[in-house]
This record gives C-alpha cells, structure tokens and sequence, in this order.
C-alpha cells in the first residue's frame, strides 16, 4: 500500500520538478494525489475535498526550502494540517462524581465490549474503583463476554442475565455502585445501527438514565464512508463526548477519524491497538495523520531532510552545479550531510519510489566509507581538479585509503558521470542531493 | 399525474427533495431532463457518479476505471437518456462482478450445497475481528437446515471471550448442534473433532466458525492454515468451501483482507454483512474484479431469518446515485 502511494506521488512529483515555489499550477497534480490518499484512507469525500481546498490555500506562494521538492513539501503541509485538526480537540477522559459514569455507544462489531474491558482496566490503575454494567440484551452471550472480560482485568460486573430492559439494568447498576462506593461505572451496550430506531430509542433512554459524563462512540478504524453519517446521526441522539477509534492494530489507515473529527467536531479519546487488555492508547494526532498520509515517511524525509541540511550549504552546492565547478571536496560534504539524516537505506526507502528498488536490496550502511577513504586520501588540488589525477596519483590514493586502483578508478568515472548527470539537471534549476550508485549486491 | 408521480413518488421525495437541494442545475434543468429524457454525459454528470460512487466505498481506482470506460462509451453517444446511462453504468459495474459468461445479472450467487457423497460439505467461515462472522454462521445453518440438510457446527473460536458461548446459543435457536471444546482449546482440535463426529452423524453440512483476526497478523494467519490442514485429514477435500465475512461498513481496508485471507486460504466466496444499515459495501466491487470471488450471501439484520441471496443487479442499482434510478 504503502509503494503504491509513493509511486503516485513520485508521478506528481514529476510535474512539480523544477519549480522553486508552489503555484496554482504545479499544485494541481499534487493534490490530487492528495485527494486520493485521503479517499483511499476513507475520510469522507466531502471532508477529503474540503481538506484538499484548504491545504492548497494554506500553500499557495510558501517558498520551496532548496533541499526538497515542491511535492514533497506540500505532503508535509498537508501533513501539519491534517495534525492541527486533529489534534486541537484531543482531550483527557472526564471522571467527575462518585461514582465517574462512561456510556459506550456504536455499531455492531466496533469493539465496544473489549473497549469497556480495557477502559475498565486502566480506570482501576488510575485509583478509581469500576464497575462494568453489561446491558448488552441482544447478541447472544454478550453478558457472558462482559463477565468474561472482567473476570480477566479484576473488575466486578454487574449483569442481570435474561433480562431484556436495558434502561432498568443500567440504572440497577448506577444504584449498586453508588450503595457501594463504585469509583466509576462502564455502561456496556448492544451494538446498533444508526437507522434502528428502536434500539436508538433505547439507548437514549439508557443515557437518561446513568447521566455519564462521558459518552464514547466506539467505532472501527476500518470504516469506509458511512462513519460520517454514522456518527452524525449518534452524536444527534447522544451528544457523545468522544470518540474510541478501536483495531488500530491493522492495516486500515483509519480515514474514518477524520472524517468524523471533522464532521461532528468530537475528540478522538482512545485508540484500541490490540484484543489483549492493556492495548488501549490515547490518541496521538500526528501518528494519525502519518498513517492516513501512508506512514508518513515522505513526511519524515522532508523533516529529516529539513533538520539535517543547511540550506545556506544546499544554495552554495547549487550555485556550484550550477557554474559546473562541483569537485570531489563538495562531494565528500554532502556525503557527510547525507549521514547526518541517518541510516542509508532507510533515507533511501523514503525517497518516493525508491522503496520498490530497495526492496530484497542489501545496503551496507558503511556504503560510504570507502567512497570517504579514498577522498580523503587526495591531497586539495586532486579533489579541486579530479583531472589532474595520473596512474601514479591513483596508485597512491589506493595506497592511503587501503582501497584498491580499480576501486579508485571507479570513483572518478563515476563522478565524471555524475558531474555530467547534475550539469543537465542544474540547468532545469533543480538542486538535489547527489545520487550514486550504491554498492549493494541483490539479496 | 403519472408524470408526477413519477418525478415525485411519495417514497422517493425526501431523498429526491434533498436531490434537487444539492443540484447545481436545479428544479427546472432537472424537469426539462426528465421531458426530454436526455442527458448529455459531461463533467458535471461523471462527477455527481464519482462522488455517489466514493460514497458506496467503491474506491477511487475502481470508480475511476469504471467512469474512464463510460467517458470513452460517451464518445461514440455523447447524449443518452436515463436508462441507456443506466444500462452502460450497469453493464460497466456489473462487469466487474460478475466474469462468469454463463450467469444472468439478475441471478442470485447463493450457494449450493451439492448432493452428497457420504461426507459432509465442510464450510470454513474467516474474517477479522467484529464483522460477523457467528451470526452468519448461525443465518446460514438455519438457511441450510431450512433447506432440508442436517447442519453441524465447530466452534472453532476459542479466543474471544464467550466465543463459543455465543454460538451454542445460536445452535440452540437453530435448532442444530454445536462441537465444542472450552474457551482456549486449540481450534484445529475443535475443527477435527467436529468432522469426525460430522462424518459419525452423517451430517450434510459442516460450518466451522473461527476466531476474528486482523488480516495483518501473521502467526493468526497462518493459524488458519493449520485449522485447514487439520481438517483435510478427517476429510480430504475440506474444507470444500473457505467464506470470508466483511463487513458491509467497512472501506478501503476490506479489499487487503480479502487479498491476506485469500493468501492463506484460498478464499472461495464473501459474506457480506450489516447491509441493513446505510453502508453500501462498495469494495466489493474491487474484491470481484481483483480475486474472483463471489459473494455468497448478505447480511441484513440480527435475526436467524436475516440472510438473503446477492443479486448483483441489485446491489449495483443501490451503489448507484438516485437521480440515475428507472422509473420508481
């Protein structure tokens, strides 16, 4: 999935070459890649392209840092704005009251009963004493799976087994805890559909009933487009407080979140990242949007890319391809700036499209030291004027650097054509970090 | 009064009312179109199918190969009236469904259990976590049984909670038996234990209900090939049949589920569920078109009765935006 999207990206990336800052024309291709991303995500169409409006108008006219490609940095807008939504609203469980109450409301299937285990959980860590009221009345052995759960993370259940008065079993439960000293009260419920009125009915009733500071809307990070309208039509009957995004632990990149931020303005309080009982995490916006945008790597070069560069070096390089006077003293400073931004093939893996040709390839992270050695093996002028350097200049070079001629010989063609490779590309004003060839062998 | 009718069918005015809201043509654009029963395929129609199209989680490559074969169709006939629009969209749609030459649009893929050759037909049910998977099981021994065959359960999901509970109950209401050992028990001794006494009982059928398991994880996976393999030596060819269960809300994510499980087991037909709700299950569109699988059954609803037959006719037509529906 993941090379999937970074080839759609290169392909964008294609059209935005060459251009020093962004505008509405180089944008265009981009974003709708961007779009895609999102859809492919499952946020919402409507959120997906009101979203897409809203990064162009945010990166129309920012100045492209040299280092990076315009694409690139438009990804990297789009992942701050992404962060900034959802992250403005994030927020902490309310526990007031003796006892604290949480209703858990959703879909059939979202995970609401392993939620209300795990939340059960971390509550008792916290202090509080909980209590788990299983008014789950429809699916067969639902109560048992509540009993089952609490028996499991040390929390009592309150249950009333073939009874079907859901309202009546929530507020006998309110009534144990509060009689005797409960510190907070999950209030399990049945799985619903949106459009069952019936079962809507009852939930609101339920609601009613236990008064809960916090009313989570369960959902599944699977979701495709119908997570907006479902959680629309249960925030207008239950004016959750927040929203538990659960089976994170898959692959789904969980678009449903945005779309639901966005759409009814709830936080998202919990993400569910496993069936064992501790795999529960308060939501980190920025981990979220890395996984909508595809993990985020693109994202991660650009600030890797970012922190590691100098841009007053990266303008001095390029002034020099520019007049075609990059030596092999350039060369060895940008060797040292592509270590600083850490391990070769990982920074290679993020270059859009690079990933696939990695993929079974062996890259020693020492890729560079022989190509140092031999460098620093030449006295200035050799590095300043590579052509000056004989059959007895090579010899000794292979000498210092414990490399042999041929390995030497190798280098300087190589530059030769490198040189050559940047000229071209310096003339089409795009400044880029050299590429190599890497001495990697087929795995 | 016909043609009011027509335009305004009682049960289709909230929808067509918010229909026209949105339209950026409006009221007298969209009845003069109906007058004259043409409409020309522009941008502003494809993307209207676009959106209606994304909405269902049909997906943006797939909704894109669909609308570049209808674009291109729009070349040779740039103005079609509705059911001509709605017959080259369903032609495009159903295509992907449906690659099987022989089989009528309007046919039901419901599955037959063929006749019997002294050993019980093994269907083995997967899916990740939540979709459904023991409550279709539980729709489809009763469908089954319905049916005249003698339906035996495994209760092969030793992992969540209650798991087995759940179906035993269903096997009750049914009015079949469940094999069954304790929460925790290995599930490829629960899958061999319910052949075998399938094969003592001379059962017809066998559904073997297994744990959800998030399609990424690889030991779950693989756990699955042992059930299968387990299985194959009480009977040789079974399970005959492995069904994959998605669940009808679920987006893009079902179309990698589907491609995992097939990975390890073979997939040979998808269940579809909570169809009963406002989610599409548009992905399945991608899923028919990329694997060849087809769906076997829908699910709409809590009830044992709850189970129908997949028309693809159908389910296209739901897929597809109101303003291109036939006459109501």
């Amino acid at each position: 999935m993941f090379d999937h999207l970074q080839e759609r990206f290169e392909r964008a990336f294609k059209v935005l070459k060459g251009h020093g800052s962004i505008t509405e024309v180089n944008v265009g291709e981009t974003l709708k890649e961007v779009r895609k991303a999102l859809l492919d995500a499952d946020v919402d169409f409507k959120t997906a392209k009101e979203f897409v409006k809203k990064v162009k108008a945010e990166a129309l006219g920012r100045e492209v840092l040299t280092a990076i490609q315009p694409g690139q940095l438009l990804i990297k807008i789009t992942h701050e704005e992404l962060t900034k939504l959802m992250g403005q609203a994030a927020a902490p469980l309310e526990l007031k009251g003796q006892p604290a109450s949480i209703l858990l409301a959703g879909l059939q299937g979202a995970g609401k009963t392993t939620h209300a285990g795990k939340l059960a959980a971390r509550i008792a860590k916290s202090g509080r004493k909980p209590l788990l009221v299983a008014c789950d009345v429809h699916r067969p052995a639902a109560v048992d799976q509540l009993e089952v759960v609490g028996q499991s993370v040390g929390v009592d259940v309150y249950s009333e087994p073939g009874v079907k008065d859901a309202v009546g079993i929530a507020t006998r439960g309110m009534a144990k805890a509060k009689s005797e000293g409960y510190g907070a009260v999950i209030v399990d419920t049945a799985g619903r559909l949106a459009i069952d009125e019936v079962l809507m009915d009852e939930i609101s009733a339920v609601r009613k009933a236990v008064q809960p500071q916090e009313t989570l809307f369960v959902v599944d990070a699977m979701t495709g487009q119908d997570a907006v309208q479902t959680a629309k039509a249960f925030n207008e009957r239950l004016d959750f407080t927040g929203v538990v995004l659960t089976k994170l632990d898959g692959d789904a990149r969980g678009g449903a979140a945005l779309s639901i931020f966005s759409v009814v303005g709830k936080p998202i309080k919990f993400v569910g990242t496993g069936e064992k009982m501790d795999a529960l995490d308060v939501f980190h916006p920025e981990r979220m949007a890395d996984r909508i945008l595809g993990k985020g790597d693109v994202v991660s070069l650009v600030e890797r890319a970012q922190q590691a560069i100098d841009d007053q070096e990266a303008k001095r390089i390029e002034a020099k391809l520019r007049k075609n006077t990059f030596d092999l003293e350039d060369f060895l400073a940008q060797i040292q700036q592509i270590k600083k931004m850490g391990n070769v093939k990982d920074l290679l893996g993020m270059v859009p499209g690079m990933g696939k040709a990695l993929k079974g390839m062996d890259i020693d992270d020492n890729a560079f030291m022989g190509i140092e050695s031999i460098i620093r093996s030449m006295t200035p002028k050799e590095r300043a004027e590579p052509s000056i350097i004989n059959g007895s200049r090579r010899g000794r070079i292979a000498q210092g650097s414990g490399r042999s001629v041929e390995d030497v010989n190798r280098l300087l063609k190589q530059f030769q054509e490198m040189k050559k490779m940047m000229g071209s590309m310096a003339r089409g004003g795009m400044p880029k970090v050299p590429g190599m060839r890497m001495p990697g062998r087929r795995g | 009064m016909g043609f009011f009718n027509r335009l305004f069918g009682s049960e289709k005015k909230a929808s067509l009312d918010q229909g026209l809201a949105k339209s950026k043509q409006g009221v007298m654009e969209r009845i003069s179109r109906v007058f004259t029963g043409k409409r020309r395929i522009d941008d502003d129609l494809l993307e209207d199918l676009e959106e209606a199209l994304i909405l269902s989680d049909v997906g943006v490559d797939t909704t894109e190969a669909i609308l570049g074969r209808l674009r291109k169709r729009a070349t040779w006939e740039a103005f079609v009236d509705q059911s001509e629009l709605m017959t080259m969209l369903r032609e495009e749609v159903l295509g992907l469904i449906t690659k099987d030459e022989d089989r009528a649009w309007t046919d039901s893929t419901a599955y037959r259990v063929p006749p019997s050759d002294g050993q019980p037909h093994v269907i083995m049910i997967v899916g990740v976590n939540g979709v459904g998977k023991t409550t279709s099981i539980a729709k489809l021994a009763h469908r089954y049984k319905s049916s005249g065959l003698k339906v035996m359960l495994g209760a092969a999901d030793t992992f969540r909670a209650a798991a087995v509970d759940q179906l035993k109950v269903w096997g009750q209401r049914v009015g079949v038996e469940v094999v069954a050992q304790g929460m925790g028990s290995d599930p490829a001794a629960v899958a061999f234990d319910t052949l075998q006494s399938a094969v003592a009982q001379k059962a017809d059928l066998v559904l073997i209900d297994t744990a959800g398991r998030l399609h990424n994880k690889v030991n779950l996976m693989s756990e699955l090939g042992k059930i299968k393999r387990v299985m194959s030596k009480v009977v040789p060819e079974a399970p005959h049949e492995v069904w994959l269960v998605l669940d009808g809300s679920t987006g893009q994510n079902a179309l990698e589920q589907a491609k995992r499980f097939t990975e390890v087991t073979d997939v040979t037909g998808l269940v579809l569920t909570k169809l009963d709700g406002t989610a599409k299950g548009g992905v399945v569109l991608a899923i028919s078109d990329q694997l060849q699988v087809p769906v076997r059954f829908v699910g709409v609803g809590e009830q044992m009765g709850d189970l129908q037959e997949f028309h693809p006719m159908e389910f296209v037509d739901s897929l597809l935006p109101e303003s291109f529906e036939t006459n109501p």
